[in-house]
């Protein structure tokens, strides 16, 4: 275990030196960032109203005890933006991302297409897991702030339905204790999440062995692995925000 | 065989094991310029992987392997790349890019390393399909090719280039005998018409006699014996008899 953790390592930190070395392969950084972001757009969107209705369902039958219906869209807002959000979008493209670099890293590599790659002079490393690992940095950010603002309206929504708030009234007490500080640190920690699916789906996908079924295990472990290092990572970054920005606790 | 004469691949008393066992156990061969060497041997005797060394995808445990006088597991990765534009690989199953068109497959040597335009990329890569018989199959997706028509866009992009040397690894097989022979053909015509160094990994006595000016049997990673048909065809060993005279071979 300490053994694949350290060769893990190695990979991202590979992936981190080369990213920052000519050639750039902007066009295949650009054509990954399409596969990982905008194909994974009406994923993101779609579960994000629906974790917003939801949270909005719960939200409103706590605080109507308390008789303050009228801080649902902040408290909904703050939930979205500081914490549900970014995990959920994180462990969501684990799934989608993760099993999918995973999958076609470790075809091409039991197909010998990485070795086809390498005899036309291409360095693999940095054509296949560099722009990918780059495009999951580049894409998660962006697709969690959409989650983000799915889930505020997937809150208008529920509300809109259950009191009759209007679209105008809701967003503005929405955003009325929200800050930068509180979208700012906590949309760029999925900058981590991405960095953690790109290194540990490429990782498996270069490394799949024993035909088929080593893509099928690639694939499914680029899920499982990925979604635990988000989670333990979350736990520290979280730290982190708190540490480097205490207006945030 | 000249020992220090004008040989486009030289390796030197390679060693390769793997999970402690030796796949290749002191090998030592060179092949010159302009002519075809084939490796004959049974499955799982280390025939591609020696050629994966001669391309730098494998680096020995021990020896050398000189391509054009440069030792390729030493070159850094730069002088690696410009040695590895000077060889072409045709992998056993083709090893198309999957995600991108047949002609595209053929085109992706040529946008990576030259500063061709467009037009100039798809019709040298459309003039390459053709050569192999495949020139209305530009637009269709390697999955839609049969294993010999992908073998055949395979062999077309190890040679979009133009390289000097062209490593061929099992050419003919689980093909029919009329797709290996025109596979055989086009190879030929390579080595006789553009004058390029072949090596070629083939279990196929036939197609090694067809192409071949040098012979060599390897067995249990080891050189066994090697020279010309006629040579091999007048060998005492036993396991050497009965490669040559398999397959109709004899």
């Amino acid at each position: 275990m300490l053994a694949w953790v350290g060769d893990v390592s190695l990979f991202g930190a590979r992936a981190l030196r080369d990213a920052f070395r000519p050639p750039f392969e902007l066009d295949e950084i650009a054509r990954q960032i399409y596969e990982v972001g905008w194909r994974s757009a009406p994923l993101i969107f779609v579960s994000g109203v629906a974790v917003g209705v939801v949270l909005s369902m719960h939200t409103r039958a706590s605080l109507e005890r308390f008789g303050a219906v009228s801080m649902i869209p902040a408290g909904l807002a703050i939930a979205m933006i500081r914490e549900t959000g970014p995990l959920t979008a994180g462990l969501l493209l684990s799934g989608r991302v993760g099993a999918g670099i995973g999958a076609e890293l470790g075809a091409m590599k039991v197909t010998e297409q990485i070795d086809a790659l390498e005899a036309s002079a291409v360095d693999s490393f940095k054509y296949l897991a560099v722009t990918r690992i780059v495009a999951c940095v580049i894409a998660v950010p962006l697709l969690t702030t959409l989650m983000d603002f799915a889930g505020i309206l997937g809150g208008f929504l529920a509300e809109h339905a259950a009191s009759g708030m209007s679209f105008r009234l809701y967003f503005q007490r929405s955003f009325l204790f929200i800050g930068f500080e509180d979208f700012i640190p906590a949309t760029l920690k999925t900058a981590v999440f991405g960095f953690i699916i790109g290194t540990v789906a490429s990782y498996l996908g270069f490394t799949t062995s024993q035909g088929t079924e080593g893509v099928g295990r690639a694939s499914t472990r680029s899920v499982v692995l990925s979604s635990i290092l988000i989670i333990l990572a979350d736990v520290i970054l979280v730290r982190m925000i708190f540490f480097l920005f205490p207006g945030t606790v | 065989m000249t020992p220090n004469g004008d040989a486009a691949i030289r390796l030197d008393h390679v060693t390769k094991s793997f999970d402690g066992r030796k796949v290749l156990d002191d090998i030592s061969f060179a092949v010159e310029r302009g002519t075809a060497f084939c490796l004959l041997g049974r499955s799982g005797t280390g025939k591609s992987v020696t050629l994966k060394h001669i391309i730098g995808l494998i680096r020995p445990d021990a020896g050398h392997v000189l391509v054009e006088g440069e030792d390729v597991p030493r070159l850094p990765r730069a002088k690696l790349a410009r040695v590895r534009k000077r060889m072409g690989f045709l992998f056993q199953d083709g090893a198309l890019f999957d995600s991108i068109t047949v002609g595209e497959n053929v085109a992706f040597p040529l946008r990576r390393h030259t500063d061709l335009p467009n037009d100039e990329i798809v019709r040298r890569a459309r003039a390459r399909l053709e050569q192999v018989g495949l020139g209305h199959d530009y637009d269709r997706m390697p999955a839609e090719l049969s294993g010999g028509m992908r073998k055949r866009a395979g062999l077309a992009r190890a040679m979009v280039l133009d390289p000097s040397i062209l490593l061929v690894d099992e050419p003919s097989a689980g093909l029919d005998p009329i797709t290996s022979e025109e596979i055989d053909q086009l190879l030929l015509r390579a080595k006789l018409d553009e004058g390029k160094t072949l090596v070629v990994v083939t279990h196929n006595i036939p197609s090694a006699r067809t192409l071949g000016d040098e012979l060599a049997l390897l067995d249990r990673g080891r050189l066994v014996t090697r020279g010309t048909a006629a040579d091999l065809d007048r060998s005492d060993n036993a396991l050497v008899r009965g490669f040559m005279h398999s397959q109709g071979g004899g």
